[in-house]
């Protein structure tokens, strides 16, 4: 009888194909080919194709997971790409769509589903339905409350990964006793003390190592090293500290857990009647908004840029460092809202103040007020400026 | 006798900018009193108030900060009730959402 490479036959659970393609993986003894069967009939979702989705896409295809469904509305962005190695060339093409395509050329042998919508309390229950484990890749509080109330409700653990700056953090979330993402965190932290990896940055490697340690701790939850006994943990990566990795234990399942404990106080139902309001739950930055008089548009300013004045410049310092107006004075707004007075000779100069997108400027010129300086504030700030007036400015 | 304060996920702007600290502290104090003199000796003067509202809420940690007595939630060994021991070592994490 002709058979072909990837002909399965009665005899044999894989195509043979897969003996080759797992067989560096199915010769570690804590794996093994059950291991690798496992995977081949398993269902991921991954939520995020982002800093931590790329890397997790990337080694889950590779492992051998029968079918991974990803979701992201978001598109390529150049600043995308050194961390997010998997949408190499595909800048303006929809995240889902490109970790997709890069799963197809790494391994034919299993599906993918791309899906480029954003995940909602509208449609969070009928994306998770048929997935047996489901990865947090996002990066914000209501998104990550939403995947864990719907998994709880689902009955789908997480694995759930976060990152800034040189820092990551990791957890496994309503799994065998363990606690939920409410049960750690029942209360979200206020809005003001998030920063996003647009706002604080990110090095490359370690939101890809915390996106690899996902697909790893997922591979051992899948094959059942955990099914026995599990004991919850946060795992906190620090990559200038030393030792740079720490495990630490965490309480299990929380009786009062307004989610997953004995009396929920959440349901399919009101999430999705939109009565748990995930962003009104978790806030938003405060932001002084200014009247027009206390304002000027980049274009304005272009127009009085050579005559004397003082521009005033509230972004952090390593902003400032990549490129900055000339003759510009740097007062980070994290340190401007400590100050009691301002440590510049301002004698009569009118006071221009710039930030990168214009919203500290605004808070900065409300608070200069109050120190009885006058300013006026930059509309947009140094991205408007670059966008309209000069589009050699570089931005970041 | 001599505890170790540190601080994970950028808790330590709310402080001085430094992730670790040692500390003397009186035998028998516990945490919750830890939290007020961490306020009181480990905060600059002029970012007291605000760092206070950074780190503090309803005189405990504020949401989103995990407290690790000893590589442990601090929720298996009595919270803010737990009495210090010499040598222990109080992380205080809070949550990152970037991804
Ligand atoms: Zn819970």
């Amino acid at each position: 009888m002709d058979r072909s490479d990837s002909e399965k036959t009665d005899v044999l659970p894989m195509f043979k194909q897969e003996y080759g393609r797992y067989g560096r993986q199915m010769l570690v003894p804590e794996f093994g080919i059950s291991g690798q069967l496992d995977l081949r009939s398993k269902r991921i979702l991954v939520v995020g194709a982002g800093g931590l989705g790329s890397p997790a896409i990337q080694y889950l295809a590779g492992a051998g997971i029968g079918h991974i469904t990803i979701i992201d509305d978001d598109t390529v962005e150049e600043s995308n790409l050194h961390r997010q190695t998997i949408h190499a060339g595909n800048v303006n093409v929809p995240k889902s769509e490109s970790a997709a395509e890069f799963v197809g050329k790494l391994n034919p042998c299993i599906s993918v589903t791309p899906m480029v919508v954003r995940l909602s309390p509208s449609n969070s229950f009928s994306v998770f339905e048929g997935h047996d484990l489901v990865l947090d890749c996002t990066d914000g509080p209501a998104v990550r409350y939403l995947i864990n109330d719907t998994a709880v409700l689902s009955g789908i653990p997480v694995v759930s990964a976060s990152a800034l700056k040189t820092e990551g953090q990791l957890s496994i979330y309503n799994y065998n006793g363990g606690p939920c993402y409410r049960c750690l965190f029942p209360i979200p932290p206020p809005a003001d003390a998030v920063q996003t990896c647009g706002d604080g940055g990110i090095m490359g490697p370690v939101v890809g190592m915390m996106g690899m340690s996902q697909a790893m701790e997922a591979i051992k939850l899948l094959t059942g090293v955990y099914s026995e006994s599990f004991t919850p943990f946060l795992m906190l990566y620090s990559a200038y500290n030393f030792p740079p990795w720490k495990s630490v234990k965490v309480r299990k399942r929380q009786k009062t857990c307004a989610a997953c404990g004995d009396v929920p106080r959440i349901s399919r139902q009101l999430i999705e009647t939109g009565q748990v309001d995930y962003s009104e739950f978790c806030g938003s930055p405060s932001q002084v908004l200014l009247g027009e008089e206390h304002r000027i548009t980049p274009e304005e300013y272009s127009k009085i840029v050579s005559t004397k004045h003082i521009l005033l410049d509230v972004r952090e310092r390593p902003q400032f460092d990549i490129t900055s107006f000339p003759r510009s004075i740097n007062i980070p707004w994290s340190e401007l809202k400590h100050k009691e007075e301002l440590d510049v000779q301002v004698d009569g100069s009118p006071v221009y103040v710039v930030c990168r997108y214009g919203n500290d400027s605004q808070n900065a010129v409300d608070k200069l007020q109050k120190l009885g300086i006058p300013s006026k504030d930059i509309k947009g700030g140094l991205y408007a400026w670059a966008k309209n007036v000069d589009e050699k400015f570089p931005i970041y | 006798m001599q505890i170790t304060v540190e601080f994970s996920g950028g808790l330590e702007t709310a402080f001085d900018g430094n992730k670790k600290h040692v500390l003397d502290v009186p035998e028998g104090s516990s945490v919750n009193w830890l939290l007020h003199h961490m306020v009181e000796t480990l905060m600059p003067d002029h970012k007291r108030e605000e760092g206070k509202n950074i780190f503090l809420q309803d005189e405990s940690v504020r949401p989103g900060v995990l407290v690790l007595i000893n590589d442990s939630d601090w929720e298996l060994e009595g919270e803010d009730q737990y009495i210090l021991q010499p040598r222990d070592v109080i992380i205080f994490a809070s949550t990152l959402h970037g991804g």
